[in-house]
Protein backbone atom coordinates (compact mmCIF):
# COMPACT_ATOMS: atom_id res chain seq x y z
CA UNK A 1 0.00 0.00 0.00
CA UNK A 2 1.59 3.37 -1.26
CA UNK A 3 2.16 5.83 2.09
CA UNK A 4 0.60 8.75 -0.12
CA UNK A 5 -2.34 7.98 -2.73
CA UNK A 6 -3.48 11.20 -4.94
CA UNK A 7 -6.28 10.45 -6.51
CA UNK A 8 -7.72 12.10 -9.26
CA UNK A 9 -7.51 15.50 -7.51
CA UNK A 10 -9.31 18.67 -9.34
CA UNK A 11 -9.27 22.17 -7.37
CA UNK A 12 -10.67 25.69 -8.86
CA UNK A 13 -10.23 29.04 -7.59
CA UNK A 14 -13.83 30.40 -8.93
CA UNK A 15 -12.99 29.84 -12.90
CA UNK A 16 -9.70 29.21 -12.47
CA UNK A 17 -8.54 25.68 -12.52
CA UNK A 18 -5.27 24.69 -10.54
CA UNK A 19 -5.56 21.57 -10.60
CA UNK A 20 -7.07 19.28 -13.02
CA UNK A 21 -7.63 15.44 -12.21
CA UNK A 22 -3.50 14.71 -10.44
CA UNK A 23 -3.18 11.12 -9.58
CA UNK A 24 0.08 9.52 -8.27
CA UNK A 25 1.33 7.83 -5.12
CA UNK A 26 4.28 8.12 -3.01
CA UNK A 27 5.27 4.61 -1.64
CA UNK A 28 7.38 4.56 1.81
CA UNK A 29 10.98 5.12 1.44
CA UNK A 30 10.12 6.69 -1.99
CA UNK A 31 11.82 10.30 -3.21
CA UNK A 32 9.61 12.04 -5.50
CA UNK A 33 10.28 15.01 -7.19
CA UNK A 34 8.02 17.39 -8.37
CA UNK A 35 8.68 19.91 -11.61
CA UNK A 36 6.92 22.28 -13.38
CA UNK A 37 7.03 26.03 -14.31
CA UNK A 38 5.36 28.49 -12.12
CA UNK A 39 1.65 28.85 -11.90
CA UNK A 40 2.00 24.62 -12.82
CA UNK A 41 0.15 23.78 -9.83
CA UNK A 42 2.89 21.23 -7.93
CA UNK A 43 2.83 23.73 -4.63
CA UNK A 44 -0.58 23.47 -4.20
CA UNK A 45 -0.57 19.88 -4.85
CA UNK A 46 1.95 18.97 -2.12
CA UNK A 47 -0.37 21.29 -0.12
CA UNK A 48 -3.49 19.32 -0.40
CA UNK A 49 -1.36 16.73 0.87
CA UNK A 50 -1.32 17.66 4.19
CA UNK A 51 -4.67 19.07 3.87
CA UNK A 52 -3.36 22.98 4.12
CA UNK A 53 -4.79 23.29 0.61
CA UNK A 54 -8.63 21.81 0.51
CA UNK A 55 -9.69 20.31 -2.65
CA UNK A 56 -13.06 19.59 -4.52
CA UNK A 57 -13.20 16.88 -5.98
CA UNK A 58 -11.18 13.24 -5.77
CA UNK A 59 -9.42 12.04 -2.87
CA UNK A 60 -5.93 11.80 -1.12
CA UNK A 61 -5.00 8.96 1.02
CA UNK A 62 -2.30 9.26 3.65
CA UNK A 63 -1.05 6.31 5.44
CA UNK A 64 -4.72 4.86 4.86
CA UNK A 65 -6.31 7.86 6.62
CA UNK A 66 -8.87 9.83 4.11
CA UNK A 67 -8.35 13.55 3.15
CA UNK A 68 -11.95 14.20 1.46
CA UNK A 69 -13.79 12.31 5.06
CA UNK A 70 -14.97 15.17 6.61
CA UNK A 71 -14.54 12.91 9.91
CA UNK A 72 -10.91 12.86 9.42
CA UNK A 73 -8.92 14.85 12.04
CA UNK A 74 -6.43 17.08 10.16
CA UNK A 75 -4.07 18.36 13.26
CA UNK A 76 -3.42 14.90 14.07
CA UNK A 77 -2.76 14.09 10.38
CA UNK A 78 -0.27 17.12 10.06
CA UNK A 79 1.43 16.29 13.37
CA UNK A 80 2.60 13.01 11.26
CA UNK A 81 3.66 14.10 7.69
CA UNK A 82 6.44 16.94 8.51
CA UNK A 83 6.07 20.18 5.47
CA UNK A 84 9.44 21.92 4.30
CA UNK A 85 8.48 25.77 3.37
CA UNK A 86 9.51 27.90 0.81
CA UNK A 87 10.10 30.55 3.20
CA UNK A 88 11.22 28.69 6.34
CA UNK A 89 8.35 29.90 8.23
CA UNK A 90 10.22 29.55 11.49
CA UNK A 91 8.73 31.25 14.46
CA UNK A 92 10.88 34.70 14.85
CA UNK A 93 9.27 35.26 18.88
CA UNK A 94 10.58 32.06 19.82
CA UNK A 95 14.47 30.80 20.13
CA UNK A 96 15.41 28.13 17.99
CA UNK A 97 15.06 25.33 20.33
CA UNK A 98 11.72 26.22 21.13
CA UNK A 99 10.82 26.46 17.54
CA UNK A 100 11.83 22.56 17.91
CA UNK A 101 9.87 21.98 21.20
CA UNK A 102 6.57 24.22 20.78
CA UNK A 103 4.41 21.20 18.75
CA UNK A 104 6.68 18.46 20.29
CA UNK A 105 5.04 19.57 23.46
CA UNK A 106 1.59 20.77 22.45
CA UNK A 107 0.96 18.02 20.04
CA UNK A 108 3.21 15.06 20.96
CA UNK A 109 2.44 15.97 24.65
CA UNK A 110 6.44 15.62 25.73
CA UNK A 111 7.64 16.78 28.37
CA UNK A 112 10.41 19.52 28.17
CA UNK A 113 13.42 17.86 28.92
CA UNK A 114 12.49 14.95 26.36
CA UNK A 115 11.44 17.70 23.88
CA UNK A 116 14.87 19.39 24.44
CA UNK A 117 17.16 16.22 24.06
CA UNK A 118 15.50 15.43 21.05
CA UNK A 119 15.78 19.29 19.41
CA UNK A 120 19.32 19.17 19.99
CA UNK A 121 20.39 16.25 18.80
CA UNK A 122 18.29 16.96 15.70
CA UNK A 123 19.81 20.45 15.63
CA UNK A 124 23.29 18.57 15.43
CA UNK A 125 22.06 16.28 12.70
CA UNK A 126 21.52 18.94 10.58
CA UNK A 127 24.47 20.99 11.41
CA UNK A 128 23.61 23.40 13.54
CA UNK A 129 24.14 22.31 17.43
CA UNK A 130 26.00 25.64 19.02
CA UNK A 131 22.80 27.44 17.58
CA UNK A 132 19.54 26.48 20.15
CA UNK A 133 19.78 29.69 22.20
CA UNK A 134 19.53 31.99 19.06
CA UNK A 135 16.60 33.46 17.42
CA UNK A 136 15.62 32.89 13.75
CA UNK A 137 16.56 36.40 13.01
CA UNK A 138 19.99 36.04 13.61
CA UNK A 139 20.64 32.61 11.49
CA UNK A 140 21.24 32.74 7.40
CA UNK A 141 18.98 31.77 5.24
CA UNK A 142 20.76 28.24 4.93
CA UNK A 143 20.40 27.40 8.46
CA UNK A 144 17.24 28.97 8.67
CA UNK A 145 16.19 26.29 6.16
CA UNK A 146 18.02 23.88 8.10
CA UNK A 147 16.54 24.27 10.95
CA UNK A 148 13.20 24.36 9.75
CA UNK A 149 14.04 20.56 8.57
CA UNK A 150 15.10 19.92 11.96
CA UNK A 151 11.65 21.05 13.17
CA UNK A 152 9.85 18.78 10.32
CA UNK A 153 11.72 16.06 11.90
CA UNK A 154 10.82 16.30 15.50
CA UNK A 155 7.78 15.08 15.03
CA UNK A 156 9.07 11.64 13.46
CA UNK A 157 7.19 12.21 10.66
CA UNK A 158 6.29 8.86 8.21
CA UNK A 159 6.91 11.21 5.16
CA UNK A 160 8.56 14.72 4.51
CA UNK A 161 7.18 17.47 2.32
CA UNK A 162 9.07 20.37 1.08
CA UNK A 163 7.48 22.68 -1.18
CA UNK A 164 10.51 24.62 -2.52
CA UNK A 165 12.64 24.17 0.15
CA UNK A 166 15.97 26.00 -1.45
CA UNK A 167 13.61 28.83 -4.30
CA UNK A 168 14.38 31.67 -1.17
CA UNK A 169 17.89 31.14 -0.67
CA UNK A 170 21.06 32.62 -1.94
CA UNK A 171 23.03 30.31 -4.47
CA UNK A 172 25.82 29.70 -1.93
CA UNK A 173 23.47 28.13 0.74
CA UNK A 174 21.86 25.97 -1.54
CA UNK A 175 23.84 22.98 -1.22
CA UNK A 176 23.99 23.18 2.73
CA UNK A 177 20.41 21.68 2.67
CA UNK A 178 20.49 20.00 -0.53
CA UNK A 179 22.80 17.76 1.77
CA UNK A 180 20.66 17.19 4.35
CA UNK A 181 17.94 16.62 2.41
CA UNK A 182 19.99 13.83 0.35
CA UNK A 183 20.78 12.75 3.44
CA UNK A 184 17.47 12.42 4.91
CA UNK A 185 16.23 10.56 1.70
CA UNK A 186 19.76 7.92 1.77
CA UNK A 187 17.79 7.08 5.55
CA UNK A 188 14.91 5.59 3.63
CA UNK A 189 12.56 8.38 4.43
CA UNK A 190 9.43 9.13 2.43
CA UNK A 191 9.77 12.13 0.55
CA UNK A 192 7.73 14.86 -1.98
CA UNK A 193 9.88 17.41 -2.93
CA UNK A 194 8.66 20.48 -4.92
CA UNK A 195 11.98 21.63 -6.63
CA UNK A 196 13.47 22.93 -9.58
CA UNK A 197 17.08 21.66 -8.39
CA UNK A 198 17.40 18.79 -11.11
CA UNK A 199 21.00 17.87 -9.14
CA UNK A 200 18.79 16.83 -6.51
CA UNK A 201 16.08 14.75 -8.66
CA UNK A 202 19.16 13.01 -10.48
CA UNK A 203 21.36 12.13 -6.84
CA UNK A 204 18.47 10.48 -4.62
CA UNK A 205 14.96 10.78 -6.61
CA UNK A 206 13.36 7.20 -7.36
CA UNK A 207 10.28 9.12 -9.64
CA UNK A 208 9.89 12.50 -11.28
CA UNK A 209 6.54 13.95 -11.38
CA UNK A 210 6.20 16.48 -14.16
CA UNK A 211 3.24 19.12 -13.90
CA UNK A 212 2.11 21.79 -16.09
CA UNK A 213 -1.41 24.13 -16.12
CA UNK A 214 -2.51 21.95 -13.12
CA UNK A 215 -2.06 18.76 -14.99
CA UNK A 216 0.71 15.66 -14.54
CA UNK A 217 1.77 15.47 -17.87
CA UNK A 218 4.56 13.71 -17.15
CA UNK A 219 5.32 10.86 -14.22
CA UNK A 220 8.20 8.42 -14.60
CA UNK A 221 11.22 6.33 -13.36
CA UNK A 222 14.09 9.17 -12.94
CA UNK A 223 16.38 7.14 -15.10
CA UNK A 224 13.28 7.75 -17.43
CA UNK A 225 12.64 11.21 -17.01
CA UNK A 226 15.64 12.50 -17.68
CA UNK A 227 16.99 9.85 -20.35
CA UNK A 228 14.33 9.79 -22.79
CA UNK A 229 10.86 12.04 -21.93
CA UNK A 230 8.10 11.41 -24.39
CA UNK A 231 6.23 14.54 -23.59
CA UNK A 232 6.82 17.71 -25.83
CA UNK A 233 6.02 20.38 -22.68
CA UNK A 234 8.66 18.27 -20.27
CA UNK A 235 11.15 18.17 -23.12
CA UNK A 236 10.69 21.70 -23.26
CA UNK A 237 10.97 22.49 -19.59
CA UNK A 238 14.15 20.62 -18.66
CA UNK A 239 15.96 21.68 -22.11
CA UNK A 240 15.25 25.51 -20.69
CA UNK A 241 16.70 24.80 -16.79
CA UNK A 242 19.24 22.46 -17.82
CA UNK A 243 20.46 24.53 -20.63
CA UNK A 244 22.99 26.67 -18.04
CA UNK B 1 3.26 85.50 42.16
CA UNK B 2 0.48 87.76 43.39
CA UNK B 3 -2.59 86.49 42.86
CA UNK B 4 -1.83 83.20 42.28
CA UNK B 5 -2.34 80.70 45.24
CA UNK B 6 -0.44 77.67 44.95
CA UNK B 7 -1.04 75.97 48.38
CA UNK B 8 -4.57 75.23 46.91
CA UNK B 9 -2.72 72.48 44.96
CA UNK B 10 -0.59 71.23 48.18
CA UNK B 11 -3.64 71.22 50.40
CA UNK B 12 -5.77 69.05 48.17
CA UNK B 13 -2.86 66.83 47.02
CA UNK B 14 -4.45 63.58 48.60
CA UNK B 15 -7.83 64.17 47.63
CA UNK B 16 -6.73 65.10 43.47
CA UNK B 17 -4.48 61.34 43.79
CA UNK B 18 -6.06 58.87 46.20
CA UNK B 19 -9.41 59.72 45.30
CA UNK B 20 -9.15 61.17 41.32
CA UNK B 21 -6.02 59.65 40.00
CA UNK B 22 -6.72 56.95 41.87
CA UNK B 23 -10.17 56.51 40.00
CA UNK B 24 -8.86 57.59 37.00
CA UNK B 25 -5.93 54.78 36.40
CA UNK B 26 -8.23 52.05 37.53
CA UNK B 27 -10.52 52.89 35.05
CA UNK B 28 -7.92 53.03 32.29
CA UNK B 29 -6.36 49.56 33.71
CA UNK B 30 -9.32 47.85 33.60
CA UNK B 31 -10.91 49.04 30.41
CA UNK B 32 -7.03 48.54 28.65
CA UNK B 33 -7.10 44.80 29.50
CA UNK B 34 -11.37 44.50 29.21
CA UNK B 35 -10.86 45.99 25.82
CA UNK B 36 -8.14 44.39 24.60
CA UNK B 37 -8.96 41.31 25.73
CA UNK B 38 -11.98 41.64 23.90
CA UNK B 39 -11.07 44.01 20.91
CA UNK B 40 -8.90 40.76 19.96
CA UNK B 41 -12.28 38.27 20.04
CA UNK B 42 -13.59 40.50 18.42
CA UNK B 43 -10.83 40.60 15.79
CA UNK B 44 -10.55 37.03 15.72
CA UNK B 45 -14.19 36.96 14.72
CA UNK B 46 -13.95 39.41 11.74
CA UNK B 47 -11.21 37.40 10.08
CA UNK B 48 -12.80 34.19 10.90
CA UNK B 49 -14.00 33.70 7.88
CA UNK B 50 -17.38 32.64 9.36
CA UNK B 51 -20.28 34.89 8.16
CA UNK B 52 -22.36 35.46 11.07
CA UNK B 53 -19.53 35.75 13.14
CA UNK B 54 -17.48 38.03 10.54
CA UNK B 55 -20.92 40.27 10.42
CA UNK B 56 -21.33 40.60 14.03
CA UNK B 57 -17.70 41.87 14.75
CA UNK B 58 -17.71 44.07 11.64
CA UNK B 59 -21.54 45.59 12.92
CA UNK B 60 -19.77 45.90 16.29
CA UNK B 61 -16.79 47.97 15.66
CA UNK B 62 -18.70 49.83 12.82
CA UNK B 63 -21.42 50.83 15.37
CA UNK B 64 -19.11 52.12 18.28
CA UNK B 65 -16.83 53.59 16.48
CA UNK B 66 -19.46 56.10 14.83
CA UNK B 67 -21.08 56.88 18.51
CA UNK B 68 -19.42 60.02 20.29
CA UNK B 69 -17.89 58.27 23.67
CA UNK B 70 -20.01 60.97 25.90
CA UNK B 71 -23.04 59.72 24.41
CA UNK B 72 -22.41 55.80 24.81
CA UNK B 73 -21.40 56.76 28.58
CA UNK B 74 -24.81 58.12 29.27
CA UNK B 75 -26.79 55.38 27.27
CA UNK B 76 -25.21 52.64 29.15
CA UNK B 77 -25.81 54.56 32.55
CA UNK B 78 -29.34 54.47 31.71
CA UNK B 79 -30.06 51.60 29.85
CA UNK B 80 -28.26 49.43 31.55
CA UNK B 81 -30.34 48.45 34.80
CA UNK B 82 -32.84 47.66 32.24
CA UNK B 83 -30.61 45.54 29.97
CA UNK B 84 -29.44 43.79 32.87
CA UNK B 85 -33.04 43.02 34.26
CA UNK B 86 -34.23 41.76 30.77
CA UNK B 87 -31.28 39.53 30.57
CA UNK B 88 -31.76 38.24 34.21
CA UNK B 89 -35.41 38.36 34.02
CA UNK B 90 -35.93 40.28 37.05
CA UNK B 91 -39.31 42.51 37.46
CA UNK B 92 -37.22 46.10 38.47
CA UNK B 93 -34.16 47.59 37.19
CA UNK B 94 -31.05 45.51 38.56
CA UNK B 95 -28.83 48.12 40.41
CA UNK B 96 -25.58 48.73 38.28
CA UNK B 97 -23.75 51.40 39.36
CA UNK B 98 -22.03 55.16 37.97
CA UNK B 99 -18.76 52.70 38.39
CA UNK B 100 -19.35 50.19 36.94
CA UNK B 101 -21.65 50.89 34.28
CA UNK B 102 -18.60 53.08 33.53
CA UNK B 103 -16.52 50.03 33.69
CA UNK B 104 -18.63 48.07 31.04
CA UNK B 105 -19.23 51.16 28.69
CA UNK B 106 -14.83 51.91 28.48
CA UNK B 107 -14.98 48.40 27.82
CA UNK B 108 -16.98 48.32 25.25
CA UNK B 109 -16.48 51.04 23.72
CA UNK B 110 -12.08 50.67 23.38
CA UNK B 111 -13.58 47.15 22.32
CA UNK B 112 -13.96 48.39 18.82
CA UNK B 113 -10.66 50.33 18.79
CA UNK B 114 -8.57 47.69 20.08
CA UNK B 115 -10.45 45.50 17.16
CA UNK B 116 -9.04 47.56 14.92
CA UNK B 117 -5.49 47.29 16.06
CA UNK B 118 -5.67 43.73 16.34
CA UNK B 119 -6.89 43.57 13.18
CA UNK B 120 -4.34 44.93 11.62
CA UNK B 121 -1.96 43.44 13.69
CA UNK B 122 -3.14 39.51 12.94
CA UNK B 123 -2.95 40.56 9.40
CA UNK B 124 0.45 42.19 9.56
CA UNK B 125 1.84 38.00 9.96
CA UNK B 126 2.56 36.29 6.85
CA UNK B 127 0.24 33.50 6.04
CA UNK B 128 3.14 31.11 5.49
CA UNK B 129 3.11 31.50 9.74
CA UNK B 130 -0.12 30.02 10.29
CA UNK B 131 0.21 27.59 7.46
CA UNK B 132 3.61 26.35 9.36
CA UNK B 133 1.68 25.99 12.79
CA UNK B 134 -0.78 24.07 11.26
CA UNK B 135 1.67 21.47 9.64
CA UNK B 136 2.83 20.84 13.08
CA UNK B 137 -0.28 19.69 13.73
CA UNK B 138 -1.50 22.40 15.74
CA UNK B 139 -4.83 23.69 16.91
CA UNK B 140 -6.33 26.52 15.43
CA UNK B 141 -6.40 28.24 19.07
CA UNK B 142 -2.71 26.89 19.52
CA UNK B 143 -1.84 28.43 16.53
CA UNK B 144 -3.24 31.88 17.37
CA UNK B 145 -2.49 31.53 20.95
CA UNK B 146 1.10 30.63 20.13
CA UNK B 147 2.25 31.91 17.07
CA UNK B 148 0.22 34.51 15.39
CA UNK B 149 -1.11 36.46 18.60
CA UNK B 150 2.23 36.99 20.18
CA UNK B 151 3.20 37.82 17.12
CA UNK B 152 0.96 40.64 16.40
CA UNK B 153 0.87 42.04 20.12
CA UNK B 154 4.26 42.66 19.87
CA UNK B 155 3.86 44.55 16.26
CA UNK B 156 1.08 46.09 17.61
CA UNK B 157 2.31 47.02 21.50
CA UNK B 158 3.17 50.76 20.27
CA UNK B 159 -0.36 51.37 18.71
CA UNK B 160 -2.47 49.66 21.94
CA UNK B 161 -0.61 51.33 24.02
CA UNK B 162 -1.22 55.14 22.25
CA UNK B 163 -5.29 53.96 22.08
CA UNK B 164 -4.60 53.32 25.81
CA UNK B 165 -3.33 57.07 26.48
CA UNK B 166 -6.07 58.48 24.01
CA UNK B 167 -8.21 56.43 26.48
CA UNK B 168 -6.48 57.84 29.66
CA UNK B 169 -7.35 61.05 28.31
CA UNK B 170 -11.17 60.32 27.95
CA UNK B 171 -11.83 58.69 31.01
CA UNK B 172 -12.23 62.55 32.10
CA UNK B 173 -15.89 62.28 30.36
CA UNK B 174 -16.99 60.45 33.13
CA UNK B 175 -18.35 64.24 34.80
CA UNK B 176 -20.95 63.97 32.70
CA UNK B 177 -22.57 60.90 35.06
CA UNK B 178 -20.57 63.04 38.30
CA UNK B 179 -18.14 60.72 39.17
CA UNK B 180 -15.05 62.04 40.08
CA UNK B 181 -11.79 60.98 38.43
CA UNK B 182 -8.51 63.41 38.56
CA UNK B 183 -9.95 66.18 36.05
CA UNK B 184 -13.21 65.98 37.71
CA UNK B 185 -11.63 65.80 41.54
CA UNK B 186 -9.55 69.46 40.42
CA UNK B 187 -12.77 71.04 39.39
CA UNK B 188 -14.51 70.83 42.46
CA UNK B 189 -11.63 72.00 44.42
CA UNK B 190 -11.46 74.79 42.03
CA UNK B 191 -14.91 75.97 41.84
CA UNK B 192 -15.04 75.23 46.21
CA UNK B 193 -12.15 77.45 46.38
CA UNK B 194 -12.47 80.10 43.48
CA UNK B 195 -8.87 78.75 42.06
CA UNK B 196 -9.80 77.85 38.73
CA UNK B 197 -6.66 78.86 36.95
CA UNK B 198 -4.48 76.99 39.84
CA UNK B 199 -6.01 74.04 39.67
CA UNK B 200 -6.96 73.54 35.79
CA UNK B 201 -3.16 74.23 35.06
CA UNK B 202 -1.69 71.72 37.46
CA UNK B 203 -4.81 69.27 36.01
CA UNK B 204 -2.81 70.10 32.82
CA UNK B 205 0.43 69.47 33.54
CA UNK B 206 -0.35 66.10 35.58
CA UNK B 207 -2.51 64.80 32.34
CA UNK B 208 0.97 65.92 30.06
CA UNK B 209 3.29 64.50 32.37
CA UNK B 210 2.11 60.96 32.75
CA UNK B 211 0.75 60.99 29.35
CA UNK B 212 4.35 62.37 27.71
CA UNK B 213 5.97 59.46 29.83
CA UNK B 214 3.88 56.85 28.75
CA UNK B 215 4.73 57.86 25.33
CA UNK B 216 8.36 57.94 26.02
CA UNK B 217 7.65 54.67 26.84
CA UNK B 218 5.94 53.49 23.69
CA UNK B 219 9.21 54.24 22.11
CA UNK B 220 11.53 52.52 24.10
CA UNK B 221 9.00 49.06 24.11
CA UNK B 222 8.77 49.91 19.98
CA UNK B 223 12.59 48.71 19.88
CA UNK B 224 12.97 46.20 22.50
CA UNK B 225 9.85 44.18 21.39
CA UNK B 226 9.81 44.47 17.52
CA UNK B 227 9.60 41.03 16.19
CA UNK B 228 13.74 40.26 13.97
CA UNK B 229 12.91 38.55 10.73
Amino acid sequence: MPMIEIKDVSKAYGAFQVLRHCTTSVDKGEVVVVCGPSGSGKSTLIKTVNGLEPFQTGNIIVDGVSLADKATDLPKLRARVGMVFQNFELFPHLSIVDNLCLAQQKVLGRDRPAAEAKAHALLARVGLPEQADKFPGQLSGGQQQRVAIARALAMDPIAMLFDEPTSALDPEMVSEVLDVMVALAKEGMTMMVVTHEMGFARKVADRVIFMDKGEIVEDAKKADFFGNTRNPRAQAFLSKILQH
Amino acid sequence: MGGFDFDVIQRSLPYLFYEGMAFTLQLTLIATLGGVALGTVLALMRLSGQGALAGFANAYTTLFRSLPLVLVIFWCYFLLPYIGAWLTGADRPIKVGAFNSTVITFTLFEAAFFAEIMRAGIQSIPRGQAAAGYALGLTYSQVMGRIVLPQAFRNMLPVLLTQTIVLFQDTSLVYVISLTDFLGAASKIAQRDGRLVEMYVFAALVYFVISFALSQLVRTLQARFAVKR
